[in-house]
């Protein structure tokens, strides 16, 4: 499914990463509990993670992405520790999308060119990214100027160019207005129906109910539940879960 | 004041006919500076970068040592410079004392603080918010540092002009390890401190209006880059 030439990486492309699979982990902060003990585990699909602000959410996506070193505890994807060829099998989208003082079109063809593909590959592969994502009038003016939408979306883009096998996406939706969220959601499904998995955070419990296939539910750094979609918001099994379901729990 | 007034007709008159006299020492002046920030740029800004970048036991330390170098005063830089190459020096059998390159030396010393320092300020600006995003990408300090560089060129442009208006307006640094030695090290600062106290205030305020030329150049340069990237960049 990888539409990159990695040479360097065929042999760890080749093996599954799945499940991502999560024992005791734990992650202090100045001698401060933020996170855990946390065992859990993930299998293929959209895992969306649920919770209050300040319960851990984006810590926990930042730990199997490895951008953060748990304190304790390991994470491993299909037995393995992280290495850096499975990181590069990975792809974040965050909340503020962050994009390169560039063009649109620059801002794709720089992660294909850190990835080696050949140059004169790069800008068709760029333009078709951004066709894909509605984005085709807007090549050439700077990523920084685009509207919140249009930023998240190219910010998409680029995660599609890296063609991951798992793409963690923190509040994607947060700061935009409805058309641009659906827009993000429709995108979101463009990588589920590639085969890549999805590890989503999100405040909104509509989109949640649109888009998880399993719900991991956190609280005040401790994970109270993971169980399918289905289940979470008909038969919350903590109390915590059950009045945030209901919109009572603040967030 | 007559005088002065007449000096000031003679002086346009030295520009308008790039007199020769005139346009050598212009050129010197440029060479040496222009040579000097080129070296400081090459070196300062990968410097710059990298302590943005990496940290380090006495990192602490650097950047404070650099910023007080932002401030060094000519002299000082120039009495370092010349004590390094003067006859006695650990350089002295170079016999780089009074040739422009002793200048370009100088002019360097005092400028890559200042392009270093402040690339460090702008590139760790800029890293607290790619960090997370270029780590997500997979690459290392080493490999960010091309991509900090680039997307921060419009501030470090602005940085080596600072740099440029810095060397081409000193004197003592130049007059110290140069000698201001007509036709070989004698550059506009050096020859307006010169020639006032000879009495000859139209060469003076000819090189004069030319410095100053440069440097509303330069600064201007800097304010239409900013200008720019601000309307282009958002």
């Amino acid at each position: 499914m990888s539409d990159l030439s990695q040479p360097y990486l065929a042999q760890a492309t080749t093996a599954p990463m799945l499940p991502l699979s999560l024992d005791g982990v734990r992650f202090s902060h100045r001698g401060q509990r933020l996170l855990g003990d946390i065992t859990l585990t993930l299998g293929a699909g959209r895992s969306l993670i649920m919770g209050p602000n300040g319960a851990g959410k984006s810590l926990l996506m930042r730990l199997c992405h490895g951008l953060l070193t748990p304190s304790a505890g390991q994470i491993r994807w299909n037995g393995q520790p992280l290495s850096p060829a499975l990181a590069l099998r990975q792809a974040m989208v965050f909340q503020r999308p962050v994009l390169l003082k560039r063009s649109a079109q620059a801002n794709l063809t720089y992660v294909l060119a850190i990835r080696g593909c050949p140059r004169r590959l790069r800008k068709p592969r760029a333009q078709e990214a951004l066709e894909r994502f509605g984005l085709a009038p807007l090549a050439q003016r700077p990523a920084r100027v685009l509207s919140g939408g249009e930023q998240q979306r190219l910010a998409l883009a680029r995660a599609w160019l890296l063609a991951p096998d798992i793409l963690f996406l923190d509040e994607p939706t947060a700061a935009l207005d409805p058309a641009a969220i659906r827009a993000v959601e429709e995108a979101v499904n463009q990588f589920h129906h590639r085969g890549t998995k999805i590890v989503m955070t999100t405040h909104d419990l509509n989109q949640a109910r649109r888009l998880a296939d399993d719900v991991v539910f956190l609280n005040a750094g401790r994970l109270l539940e993971h169980s399918p979609a289905e289940r979470f918001f008909d038969t919350p099994q903590s109390s915590e879960a059950a009045a945030f379901v209901r919109g009572e729990l603040p967030w | 004041m007559p005088t002065a007034d007449n000096a000031f007709t003679t002086a346009l008159g030295l520009i308008l006919t790039l007199d020769p006299a005139l346009m050598d020492i212009v050129r010197l002046s440029l060479q040496v500076s222009l040579s000097a920030v080129l070296i400081a740029a090459l070196i300062g800004l990968p410097l710059g970068a990298a302590l943005a970048l990496w940290a380090f036991p006495g990192r602490g330390m650097v950047v404070v040592m650099l910023n007080a170098f932002m401030g060094l005063p000519p002299v000082v830089a120039g009495l370092m410079v010349y004590l390094m190459l003067s006859r006695a020096g650990p350089l002295g059998q170079l016999g780089l004392l009074f040739t422009p390159t002793a200048m370009v030396i100088a002019q360097t010393v005092l400028v890559l603080p200042i392009v270093a320092a402040l690339a460090r300020q702008h590139i760790e600006a800029l890293l607290g918010e790619y960090r997370e995003q270029l780590a997500s990408f997979g690459l290392g300090r080493a490999r960010m540092m091309p991509t900090l560089l680039w997307d921060a060129r419009v501030a470090l442009t602005t940085v080596v002009l600072a740099g440029f208006g810095r060397a081409s307006a000193e004197v003592g640094a130049v007059l110290i390890v140069g000698g201001n030695i007509d036709g070989v090290t004698r550059v506009m600062t050096t020859a307006i401190a010169l020639e006032t106290n000879r009495g000859n205030l139209a060469l003076a305020l000819g090189l004069g209006l030319v410095l100053l030329l440069l440097v509303a150049c330069v600064n201007g340069a800097a304010h239409l880059l900013g200008e720019r990237a601000r309307r282009q960049m958002g």
